[in-house]
């Protein structure tokens, strides 16, 4: 039987003469067969890289205001007994952002527009987003309400735009955290506090 | 309603330790939480559970006074559950009925009037807090609530215990 490649795993002591013992053997097939070292070192270093990206990310989305303290509540709440937390909250946040942004452009789109209704959907919209701590959407919110409350429908419609705008900046963002952790967890490595 | 009473605390609280738990001879407290957002339902509920509460959540008032045992069918088979809850913890916003609405009719009821009842709410609104206050409600809690918040209720609580 040939092999075509050998993996050594953490070959700190006894690579170079494997690869040595290879080499000397007679028969060319099993002399030429490609030795591949996975060393603990590469694959600490790999983990150490990713988590520096999660950690320079997640400060990007604080930076920019993307992301609040709120959201690192969140992070802290996030255990043993709950691996899936922020995900699962993050994921109802999506669900119900998406249905409350349905209803506003519904409302919006009457002949004559409910301002009860409008104000009673960001004022939903406001309260989720304050809870998972998305500043920017949040913020938007807030402009938008004082539209609903001066009965301005064309700023309601401007302010549905950017609410619709921040939303989808920030759920793009999430997810990309979301991946980079996965990318971690799955090299290995413990995600950072 | 949800039934998260059914996943109660997965942590096992002893009863001597006065640090778990809000009243110190309760070993899981109860608490009913009503809130019409399904976000803040299960961080609520987080934030309760990390404390060794045993949590039961409800999406609007009606359902809140129907688990109480005061609803429109108040049917004595459902008295069970009224010496089970120890905390009413309860948005101020919701549709139909507002969290000073629950409280109320919380008060009114011969049943359920020791149990101490808290209000949340994003907004902060002097007089909407005094109007609950001066309805019996124990205290009002600003949203976003965080774990420090529900640790100050807790020690609230026990306060109220001993006195």
């Amino acid at each position: 039987m040939y092999y075509t490649c050998i993996c050594m795993y953490n070959p700190q002591r006894g690579g170079r003469r494997c690869n040595e013992s290879i080499r000397s053997v007679e028969n060319t097939k099993t002399k030429k067969m490609s030795a591949v070292k996975l060393e603990s070192e590469t694959m600490a270093d790999g983990v150490s890289q990713l988590q520096k990206q999660l950690v320079d990310y997640t400060a990007s989305l604080f930076d920019e205001a993307f992301l609040d303290e709120q959201f690192n509540q969140l992070q802290q709440l996030q255990d043993e007994n709950n691996p899936d937390f922020v995900v699962e909250v993050v994921s109802l946040f999506f669900k119900d952002s998406e249905r409350l942004v349905d209803e506003l452009t519904k409302a919006l789109d009457q002949q004559t527009v409910d301002f009860k209704l409008v104000d009673k959907n960001v004022h939903q919209l406001k309260g989720s987003s304050s809870s998972i701590g998305v500043q920017r959407v949040q913020r938007a919110c807030i402009a938008f309400r004082d539209c609903s409350e001066e009965q301005n429908v064309e700023g309601c419609l401007k302010s549905l735009q950017h609410v619709k705008h921040e939303y989808s900046l920030v759920k793009n963002k999430l997810e990309t955290l979301f991946k980079l952790q996965n990318q971690l967890l799955a090299a290995g490595g413990p995600l950072p506090r | 309603m949800e039934a998260s009473s059914a996943s109660s605390s997965s942590s096992s609280s002893s009863s001597s330790s006065s640090s778990k738990g809000f009243m110190e001879n309760v070993e899981q407290p109860h608490v009913l939480a009503v809130d019409d957002s399904i976000i803040d339902r299960k961080l609520i509920e987080k934030l309760l559970k990390n404390l060794s509460c045993k949590v039961t959540t409800a999406e609007n008032g009606l359902r809140a006074l129907e688990f109480l045992g005061l609803g429109d069918h108040q049917n004595s088979s459902l008295e069970g559950n009224i010496s089970k809850v120890n905390l009413v913890i309860t948005d101020y916003c919701m549709p139909g009925m507002t969290g000073y609405e629950l409280l109320k009719k919380i008060k009114e009821s011969s049943l359920m009037k020791e149990v101490p009842v808290v209000i949340m709410s994003s907004e902060y609104v002097p007089k909407r807090i005094n109007k609950c206050l001066e309805e019996g409600a124990q205290m009002f809690m600003l949203k976003p609530l965080r774990q420090s918040d529900i640790k100050k209720l807790r020690c609230h609580l026990m306060k109220l215990e001993r006195t």
